[in-house]
Protein backbone atom coordinates (compact mmCIF):
# COMPACT_ATOMS: atom_id res chain seq x y z
CA UNK A 1 0.00 0.00 0.00
CA UNK A 2 1.01 3.63 -0.79
CA UNK A 3 1.86 5.95 1.45
CA UNK A 4 -1.83 7.46 0.78
CA UNK A 5 -3.32 4.67 2.71
CA UNK A 6 -0.92 4.10 5.98
CA UNK A 7 -2.98 4.35 9.20
CA UNK A 8 -1.50 6.82 12.02
CA UNK A 9 -4.00 5.94 14.40
CA UNK A 10 -5.14 2.56 16.35
CA UNK A 11 -8.36 2.93 18.09
CA UNK A 12 -9.05 0.10 20.34
CA UNK A 13 -12.58 -0.36 21.68
CA UNK A 14 -11.90 -2.22 24.26
CA UNK A 15 -15.33 -3.04 25.49
CA UNK A 16 -18.56 -1.92 24.61
CA UNK A 17 -19.74 -1.91 28.47
CA UNK A 18 -20.36 1.53 30.42
CA UNK A 19 -21.53 1.97 33.37
CA UNK A 20 -22.84 5.77 31.66
CA UNK A 21 -26.27 5.56 29.23
CA UNK A 22 -24.90 9.24 26.88
CA UNK A 23 -27.63 10.00 25.45
CA UNK A 24 -25.34 10.57 22.13
CA UNK A 25 -23.35 7.63 22.52
CA UNK A 26 -21.54 6.49 19.37
CA UNK A 27 -21.45 2.96 20.07
CA UNK A 28 -23.72 0.94 17.95
CA UNK A 29 -27.15 0.18 18.84
CA UNK A 30 -26.39 -3.31 18.60
CA UNK A 31 -23.64 -2.71 21.09
CA UNK A 32 -24.64 -5.61 23.33
CA UNK A 33 -24.39 -8.25 20.62
CA UNK A 34 -20.29 -7.30 20.27
CA UNK A 35 -19.09 -8.90 23.66
CA UNK A 36 -15.20 -8.21 24.54
CA UNK A 37 -13.87 -10.71 22.72
CA UNK A 38 -10.35 -10.25 22.62
CA UNK A 39 -8.11 -11.09 25.29
CA UNK A 40 -4.96 -10.00 26.79
CA UNK A 41 -2.83 -11.33 24.05
CA UNK A 42 -5.04 -10.51 21.55
CA UNK A 43 -4.97 -7.03 21.61
CA UNK A 44 -1.16 -6.99 22.55
CA UNK A 45 -0.34 -8.66 19.15
CA UNK A 46 -2.94 -5.96 17.75
CA UNK A 47 -0.97 -3.02 18.65
CA UNK A 48 2.17 -4.77 17.42
CA UNK A 49 0.83 -5.31 14.21
CA UNK A 50 -0.96 -1.83 13.92
CA UNK A 51 2.62 -0.52 14.98
CA UNK A 52 4.40 -2.48 12.16
CA UNK A 53 2.35 -0.68 9.46
CA UNK A 54 2.60 2.69 10.64
CA UNK A 55 0.52 3.28 13.73
CA UNK A 56 2.12 6.02 16.15
CA UNK A 57 -1.00 6.73 18.07
CA UNK A 58 -3.35 4.25 19.91
CA UNK A 59 -6.75 5.26 21.65
CA UNK A 60 -7.89 3.22 24.48
CA UNK A 61 -11.40 3.81 24.65
CA UNK A 62 -15.03 2.13 24.64
CA UNK A 63 -17.38 1.88 26.03
CA UNK A 64 -15.49 2.67 29.20
CA UNK A 65 -11.62 1.07 28.91
CA UNK A 66 -11.67 1.03 32.60
CA UNK A 67 -13.73 -1.99 33.09
CA UNK A 68 -11.21 -3.62 31.40
CA UNK A 69 -9.21 -5.05 34.39
CA UNK A 70 -6.18 -5.78 31.77
CA UNK A 71 -5.68 -2.18 31.19
CA UNK A 72 -2.21 -1.83 33.14
CA UNK A 73 -0.94 -4.86 30.89
CA UNK A 74 -2.21 -2.93 27.25
CA UNK A 75 -0.78 0.00 28.74
CA UNK A 76 2.45 -1.52 29.18
CA UNK A 77 2.43 -3.46 25.84
CA UNK A 78 1.76 0.04 24.21
CA UNK A 79 4.68 1.64 25.61
CA UNK A 80 6.86 -1.04 24.70
CA UNK A 81 5.75 -0.14 21.44
CA UNK A 82 6.15 3.45 21.96
CA UNK A 83 3.00 4.22 20.67
CA UNK A 84 1.45 7.58 21.94
CA UNK A 85 -1.09 6.37 24.48
CA UNK A 86 -4.18 8.15 24.79
CA UNK A 87 -6.74 6.62 27.59
CA UNK A 88 -10.29 8.17 26.52
CA UNK A 89 -12.60 7.64 29.49
CA UNK A 90 -15.39 8.93 31.59
CA UNK A 91 -13.12 8.15 34.74
CA UNK A 92 -15.50 5.61 36.13
CA UNK A 93 -14.63 3.79 37.74
CA UNK A 94 -11.00 5.07 39.20
CA UNK A 95 -8.99 5.22 41.99
CA UNK A 96 -6.25 7.32 42.27
CA UNK A 97 -4.21 4.53 42.83
CA UNK A 98 -4.78 2.98 39.41
CA UNK A 99 -4.47 5.72 37.60
CA UNK A 100 -0.85 6.17 39.42
CA UNK A 101 0.27 2.72 38.12
CA UNK A 102 -0.78 3.77 34.48
CA UNK A 103 1.11 6.50 34.84
CA UNK A 104 4.06 4.79 35.93
CA UNK A 105 3.44 2.17 33.45
CA UNK A 106 3.85 4.84 30.33
CA UNK A 107 0.32 6.01 29.47
CA UNK A 108 0.73 9.51 27.95
CA UNK A 109 -2.26 11.62 27.82
CA UNK A 110 -5.62 11.19 29.78
CA UNK A 111 -9.25 12.48 27.90
CA UNK A 112 -11.93 12.43 30.48
CA UNK A 113 -15.37 13.88 29.57
CA UNK A 114 -18.11 15.63 31.03
CA UNK A 115 -21.69 16.22 29.99
CA UNK A 116 -21.78 19.62 30.92
CA UNK A 117 -20.61 22.28 33.52
CA UNK A 118 -23.53 21.06 36.78
CA UNK A 119 -23.97 17.97 38.36
CA UNK A 120 -27.65 18.18 37.34
CA UNK A 121 -27.42 18.86 33.78
CA UNK A 122 -24.09 16.70 32.79
CA UNK A 123 -25.79 13.75 34.94
CA UNK A 124 -29.17 14.18 33.05
CA UNK A 125 -27.28 13.38 29.79
CA UNK A 126 -24.54 10.71 30.67
CA UNK A 127 -28.16 9.07 32.87
CA UNK A 128 -25.61 8.46 35.45
CA UNK A 129 -24.79 10.79 38.87
CA UNK A 130 -21.34 10.98 37.50
CA UNK A 131 -19.90 14.67 36.96
CA UNK A 132 -18.10 15.38 40.39
CA UNK A 133 -16.24 11.68 40.38
CA UNK A 134 -15.49 12.84 36.98
CA UNK A 135 -14.52 16.07 38.34
CA UNK A 136 -12.10 14.77 41.08
CA UNK A 137 -10.21 12.01 38.18
CA UNK A 138 -9.55 15.08 35.94
CA UNK A 139 -7.74 16.69 39.25
CA UNK A 140 -5.89 13.73 39.62
CA UNK A 141 -4.77 13.49 36.03
CA UNK A 142 -2.87 16.78 36.34
CA UNK A 143 -1.97 16.32 40.08
CA UNK A 144 -0.11 12.83 38.81
CA UNK A 145 1.79 14.14 35.70
CA UNK A 146 -0.51 13.36 33.10
CA UNK A 147 -1.59 16.08 30.31
CA UNK A 148 -5.36 16.12 30.49
CA UNK A 149 -7.65 16.69 27.60
CA UNK A 150 -11.18 17.67 28.39
CA UNK A 151 -13.58 16.50 26.14
CA UNK A 152 -17.58 17.93 26.00
CA UNK A 153 -19.77 16.73 23.40
CA UNK A 154 -21.94 19.56 21.85
CA UNK A 155 -25.66 19.80 21.45
CA UNK A 156 -28.85 21.85 22.44
CA UNK A 157 -28.70 21.46 25.89
CA UNK A 158 -25.05 22.61 26.37
CA UNK A 159 -24.34 25.04 23.69
CA UNK A 160 -24.83 27.84 25.69
CA UNK A 161 -22.35 27.26 28.33
CA UNK A 162 -19.20 27.11 26.15
CA UNK A 163 -17.58 30.01 28.20
CA UNK A 164 -17.96 28.22 31.68
CA UNK A 165 -16.60 25.27 29.97
CA UNK A 166 -13.82 27.06 28.73
CA UNK A 167 -13.63 28.20 32.73
CA UNK A 168 -13.81 24.75 34.19
CA UNK A 169 -10.97 23.61 31.70
CA UNK A 170 -9.24 26.18 33.00
CA UNK A 171 -9.76 25.58 36.48
CA UNK A 172 -8.97 21.64 35.61
CA UNK A 173 -5.29 22.87 33.76
CA UNK A 174 -6.77 21.23 31.23
CA UNK A 175 -3.75 21.16 27.91
CA UNK A 176 -6.22 20.32 25.28
CA UNK A 177 -10.53 21.22 25.29
CA UNK A 178 -12.14 19.14 22.74
CA UNK A 179 -15.61 20.86 22.18
CA UNK A 180 -17.26 18.47 19.78
CA UNK A 181 -20.53 18.81 18.30
CA UNK A 182 -22.49 15.94 18.09
CA UNK A 183 -22.96 13.89 14.94
CA UNK A 184 -25.64 12.09 14.61
CA UNK A 185 -25.14 8.42 14.16
CA UNK A 186 -25.95 6.22 16.66
CA UNK A 187 -27.49 6.96 19.74
CA UNK A 188 -27.27 10.38 18.78
CA UNK A 189 -29.64 10.05 15.50
CA UNK A 190 -32.11 8.40 17.61
CA UNK A 191 -32.18 11.14 20.04
CA UNK A 192 -31.60 14.20 17.44
CA UNK A 193 -34.79 15.80 17.80
CA UNK A 194 -33.75 16.45 21.42
CA UNK A 195 -30.59 17.43 20.53
CA UNK A 196 -29.80 19.15 17.34
CA UNK A 197 -29.07 22.91 17.90
CA UNK A 198 -30.35 25.78 15.60
CA UNK A 199 -27.80 27.72 13.73
CA UNK A 200 -28.03 30.77 16.17
CA UNK A 201 -27.33 28.57 18.78
CA UNK A 202 -24.32 27.40 17.26
CA UNK A 203 -22.95 30.57 15.82
CA UNK A 204 -22.88 31.71 19.67
CA UNK A 205 -20.87 28.91 20.71
CA UNK A 206 -18.48 29.14 17.61
CA UNK A 207 -18.27 32.46 18.86
CA UNK A 208 -17.37 31.96 22.11
CA UNK A 209 -15.03 28.79 21.55
CA UNK A 210 -13.09 30.97 18.96
CA UNK A 211 -12.43 34.04 21.60
CA UNK A 212 -11.27 31.25 24.04
CA UNK A 213 -8.95 29.60 21.33
CA UNK A 214 -7.52 33.01 20.90
CA UNK A 215 -7.36 34.17 24.51
CA UNK A 216 -5.60 30.84 25.40
CA UNK A 217 -3.47 30.06 22.50
CA UNK A 218 0.10 28.19 23.28
CA UNK A 219 -1.79 27.72 26.75
CA UNK A 220 -4.73 25.57 26.46
CA UNK A 221 -5.22 23.93 22.71
CA UNK A 222 -9.15 24.26 21.90
CA UNK A 223 -10.86 22.58 19.21
CA UNK A 224 -14.53 23.06 18.30
CA UNK A 225 -16.03 20.59 15.84
CA UNK A 226 -18.92 21.99 13.47
CA UNK A 227 -21.41 19.47 13.85
CA UNK A 228 -22.12 17.93 9.73
CA UNK A 229 -25.74 18.97 9.84
CA UNK A 230 -24.22 22.85 9.75
CA UNK A 231 -21.40 22.88 7.29
CA UNK A 232 -21.75 23.64 3.88
CA UNK A 233 -19.21 21.06 2.81
CA UNK A 234 -18.72 17.36 4.65
CA UNK A 235 -16.20 16.65 7.02
CA UNK A 236 -13.04 14.18 5.52
CA UNK A 237 -15.04 11.50 7.97
CA UNK A 238 -11.63 9.82 9.63
CA UNK A 239 -9.56 11.23 7.19
CA UNK A 240 -10.96 9.34 4.58
CA UNK A 241 -12.19 5.42 4.61
CA UNK A 242 -9.05 3.22 5.35
CA UNK A 243 -6.61 6.07 4.43
CA UNK A 244 -5.64 6.79 8.69
CA UNK A 245 -7.37 5.36 10.77
CA UNK A 246 -8.15 1.62 12.09
CA UNK A 247 -11.23 0.82 14.77
CA UNK A 248 -10.53 -2.58 16.17
CA UNK A 249 -14.00 -3.30 18.00
CA UNK A 250 -14.71 -5.02 21.50
CA UNK A 251 -15.20 -8.46 19.39
CA UNK A 252 -12.20 -8.04 16.76
CA UNK A 253 -13.67 -7.12 14.06
CA UNK A 254 -11.29 -4.22 12.25
CA UNK A 255 -13.25 -1.42 11.00
CA UNK A 256 -12.08 2.03 8.69
CA UNK A 257 -14.72 3.72 11.54
CA UNK A 258 -16.69 3.40 14.74
CA UNK A 259 -19.80 2.78 12.88
CA UNK A 260 -18.64 1.06 9.95
CA UNK A 261 -20.48 -2.57 10.81
CA UNK A 262 -23.95 -0.68 10.64
CA UNK A 263 -23.32 -0.88 7.21
CA UNK A 264 -24.87 -3.73 5.31
CA UNK A 265 -23.25 -5.47 2.45
CA UNK A 266 -19.85 -5.47 3.82
CA UNK A 267 -18.31 -8.04 5.71
CA UNK A 268 -15.59 -6.76 8.25
CA UNK A 269 -12.54 -9.28 9.26
CA UNK A 270 -11.84 -10.51 12.74
CA UNK A 271 -8.11 -9.78 13.92
CA UNK A 272 -8.36 -13.18 15.49
CA UNK A 273 -8.73 -14.67 11.75
CA UNK A 274 -6.50 -12.30 9.97
CA UNK A 275 -3.01 -10.26 10.16
CA UNK A 276 -3.82 -6.53 10.54
CA UNK A 277 -1.75 -5.93 7.42
CA UNK A 278 -3.87 -8.24 5.13
CA UNK A 279 -6.99 -6.57 6.41
CA UNK A 280 -5.87 -3.18 5.93
CA UNK A 281 -4.69 -3.88 2.50
CA UNK A 282 -6.47 -6.27 0.92
CA UNK A 283 -10.36 -6.82 2.75
CA UNK A 284 -13.30 -5.82 0.56
CA UNK A 285 -14.20 -3.75 3.09
CA UNK A 286 -11.79 -1.53 3.32
CA UNK A 287 -11.43 -1.14 0.07
CA UNK A 288 -15.21 -0.27 -0.96
CA UNK A 289 -14.50 3.58 -0.59
CA UNK A 290 -11.08 3.94 -1.03
CA UNK A 291 -10.30 6.25 -3.96
CA UNK A 292 -12.48 7.31 -6.02
CA UNK A 293 -14.50 4.60 -8.31
CA UNK A 294 -16.83 4.04 -5.69
CA UNK A 295 -17.96 7.85 -5.80
CA UNK A 296 -21.30 8.69 -7.39
CA UNK A 297 -22.05 12.88 -9.04
CA UNK A 298 -21.57 14.96 -7.78
CA UNK A 299 -19.04 13.52 -5.90
CA UNK A 300 -17.30 12.03 -8.67
CA UNK A 301 -16.54 15.34 -10.82
CA UNK A 302 -16.34 17.51 -7.77
CA UNK A 303 -13.14 19.60 -6.84
CA UNK A 304 -13.22 18.79 -3.18
CA UNK A 305 -13.15 15.14 -3.54
CA UNK A 306 -9.73 15.04 -2.69
CA UNK A 307 -10.46 17.26 0.63
CA UNK A 308 -13.60 15.20 1.83
CA UNK A 309 -13.72 12.21 0.23
CA UNK A 310 -17.94 12.29 -0.26
CA UNK A 311 -18.01 12.47 3.61
CA UNK A 312 -19.44 9.82 6.16
CA UNK A 313 -20.42 6.45 4.87
CA UNK A 314 -22.50 6.21 8.23
CA UNK A 315 -24.25 9.30 7.67
CA UNK A 316 -25.12 8.89 3.70
CA UNK A 317 -26.20 4.94 4.74
CA UNK A 318 -28.48 6.30 7.67
CA UNK A 319 -30.30 9.06 6.09
CA UNK A 320 -30.39 7.77 2.34
CA UNK A 321 -30.20 3.61 2.83
CA UNK A 322 -27.50 4.28 0.64
CA UNK A 323 -23.73 3.79 2.08
CA UNK A 324 -22.49 4.98 -1.48
CA UNK A 325 -24.77 7.96 -1.51
CA UNK A 326 -22.93 11.30 -1.23
CA UNK A 327 -23.40 12.57 2.45
CA UNK A 328 -26.23 14.07 2.71
CA UNK A 329 -24.53 16.94 4.72
CA UNK A 330 -23.26 18.19 1.88
CA UNK A 331 -25.09 20.94 -0.06
CA UNK A 332 -24.61 19.58 -3.25
CA UNK A 333 -26.20 16.42 -2.47
CA UNK A 334 -29.19 15.53 -4.17
CA UNK A 335 -30.80 14.06 -0.50
CA UNK A 336 -29.48 17.74 1.22
CA UNK A 337 -33.09 18.09 1.80
CA UNK A 338 -33.20 15.58 4.85
CA UNK A 339 -30.20 18.13 6.54
CA UNK A 340 -32.62 21.22 5.82
CA UNK A 341 -35.82 19.44 7.27
CA UNK A 342 -33.70 18.09 10.79
CA UNK A 343 -32.49 21.99 10.60
CA UNK A 344 -36.10 23.13 10.43
CA UNK A 345 -37.21 20.92 12.46
CA UNK A 346 -34.59 22.52 15.10
CA UNK A 347 -36.16 25.47 15.25
CA UNK A 348 -39.32 24.78 17.15
CA UNK A 349 -39.31 23.91 20.80
CA UNK A 350 -37.85 20.44 21.68
CA UNK A 351 -39.28 18.39 24.31
CA UNK A 352 -35.97 16.88 26.04
CA UNK A 353 -36.98 13.54 25.51
CA UNK A 354 -34.06 11.35 25.58
CA UNK A 355 -33.62 7.63 24.75
CA UNK A 356 -30.92 6.50 26.80
CA UNK A 357 -28.43 4.12 25.80
CA UNK A 358 -29.57 0.56 27.05
CA UNK A 359 -28.59 -3.08 25.61
CA UNK A 360 -32.02 -2.62 23.94
CA UNK A 361 -32.53 -0.01 21.85
CA UNK A 362 -36.22 1.38 21.42
CA UNK A 363 -36.69 2.02 25.54
CA UNK A 364 -37.77 5.91 26.33
CA UNK A 365 -37.42 7.49 29.35
CA UNK B 1 9.39 35.95 21.41
CA UNK B 2 11.87 33.40 22.74
CA UNK B 3 14.44 34.70 24.99
CA UNK B 4 18.30 33.74 23.96
CA UNK B 5 18.90 32.85 27.82
CA UNK B 6 15.33 30.52 28.17
CA UNK B 7 15.81 26.96 28.66
CA UNK B 8 13.34 25.62 26.71
CA UNK B 9 11.04 22.07 27.32
CA UNK B 10 8.63 20.06 25.22
CA UNK B 11 5.55 20.27 27.24
CA UNK B 12 4.41 17.47 29.28
CA UNK B 13 1.78 16.28 26.45
CA UNK B 14 4.62 15.74 23.59
CA UNK B 15 7.09 12.95 22.69
CA UNK B 16 9.52 12.45 20.22
CA UNK B 17 9.62 9.42 17.97
CA UNK B 18 11.63 7.83 15.00
CA UNK B 19 9.25 6.95 12.16
CA UNK B 20 10.55 3.80 10.27
CA UNK B 21 8.11 4.23 7.41
CA UNK B 22 9.62 7.95 6.61
CA UNK B 23 13.16 7.69 8.38
CA UNK B 24 11.80 10.97 9.94
CA UNK B 25 11.19 11.80 13.30
CA UNK B 26 7.82 13.06 15.05
CA UNK B 27 6.40 15.18 17.65
CA UNK B 28 3.84 13.54 18.61
CA UNK B 29 0.79 14.54 20.70
CA UNK B 30 -2.64 14.15 21.48
CA UNK B 31 -4.92 13.12 18.47
CA UNK B 32 -1.74 14.95 16.49
CA UNK B 33 1.76 14.85 15.33
CA UNK B 34 4.55 17.16 13.29
CA UNK B 35 6.54 15.68 10.85
CA UNK B 36 10.32 16.89 11.99
CA UNK B 37 12.95 17.24 9.38
CA UNK B 38 15.96 16.64 10.48
CA UNK B 39 16.99 20.30 11.64
CA UNK B 40 13.63 20.38 13.82
CA UNK B 41 14.39 17.01 15.37
CA UNK B 42 17.71 17.99 16.50
CA UNK B 43 16.38 21.00 18.01
CA UNK B 44 13.81 19.30 19.88
CA UNK B 45 15.89 16.69 21.41
CA UNK B 46 18.01 19.70 22.18
CA UNK B 47 14.58 20.97 24.14
CA UNK B 48 14.78 19.52 27.57
CA UNK B 49 15.00 22.33 30.21
CA UNK B 50 18.45 22.47 30.59
CA UNK B 51 19.89 24.19 27.52
CA UNK B 52 19.50 27.75 26.82
CA UNK B 53 18.22 28.76 23.37
CA UNK B 54 21.61 30.41 23.14
CA UNK B 55 23.58 26.69 23.98
CA UNK B 56 20.97 25.17 21.19
CA UNK B 57 22.14 27.35 18.81
CA UNK B 58 25.85 26.99 19.41
CA UNK B 59 25.47 23.82 19.53
CA UNK B 60 23.62 23.09 15.96
CA UNK B 61 25.79 25.70 14.13
CA UNK B 62 29.04 23.94 15.21
CA UNK B 63 27.40 20.62 14.18
CA UNK B 64 25.89 22.09 10.70
CA UNK B 65 28.94 24.34 10.02
CA UNK B 66 29.79 26.12 7.77
CA UNK B 67 26.26 27.02 7.31
CA UNK B 68 26.35 30.44 8.79
CA UNK B 69 25.38 30.87 12.61
CA UNK B 70 22.47 33.49 11.87
CA UNK B 71 20.86 31.20 9.78
CA UNK B 72 21.14 28.09 12.30
CA UNK B 73 19.60 31.09 15.14
CA UNK B 74 16.81 32.25 12.66
CA UNK B 75 16.14 28.10 12.20
CA UNK B 76 15.89 27.52 15.97
CA UNK B 77 13.75 30.61 16.83
CA UNK B 78 10.98 30.17 14.04
CA UNK B 79 10.61 26.27 14.93
CA UNK B 80 10.84 26.82 18.75
CA UNK B 81 7.95 29.63 17.93
CA UNK B 82 5.76 26.94 15.83
CA UNK B 83 5.88 24.85 19.20
CA UNK B 84 5.25 27.40 21.33
CA UNK B 85 2.35 28.57 19.59
CA UNK B 86 1.18 24.95 19.29
CA UNK B 87 1.53 25.08 23.22
CA UNK B 88 4.49 21.96 22.95
CA UNK B 89 7.13 23.92 24.66
CA UNK B 90 7.71 25.77 28.12
CA UNK B 91 10.45 28.52 27.81
CA UNK B 92 11.79 27.97 31.73
CA UNK B 93 14.06 31.24 32.88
Amino acid sequence: MSDAYRPYTLVAELTYRCPLRCVYCSNPLDYARHTDGLATADWLRVFREAEELGVVQLHLTGGEPLLRDDLEALIEGARALDLYTNLITSGIPLGRERLARFRSLGLDNVQVSVQDVAASSSDRIAGSRAFERKLEVARWVKELGFPLTLNVVLHRENLDHVEQIVALAETLSADRLELANTQYVGWALTNRRALLPTAAELDRARRASAAAHARLRGKMEILFVMPDYYSEFPKACMDGWGRRFIVVSPDGLALPCHAAHTLPGLSFENVKDRHLEAIWGQSGAFNAFRGEAWMPEPCRSCERRALDFGGCRCQAYLLTKNAAATDPACSLSPDHGLIEAARQEALSAHSGDFEYRAPRPGVRK
Amino acid sequence: MIALDSRPRLAAKARIRFDRKTARYLLLYPERGLVLNPTAADIAKLCTGEHTVQAIVERLAERYAPQPREQVERDVMSFLATLAERGLMQAEP
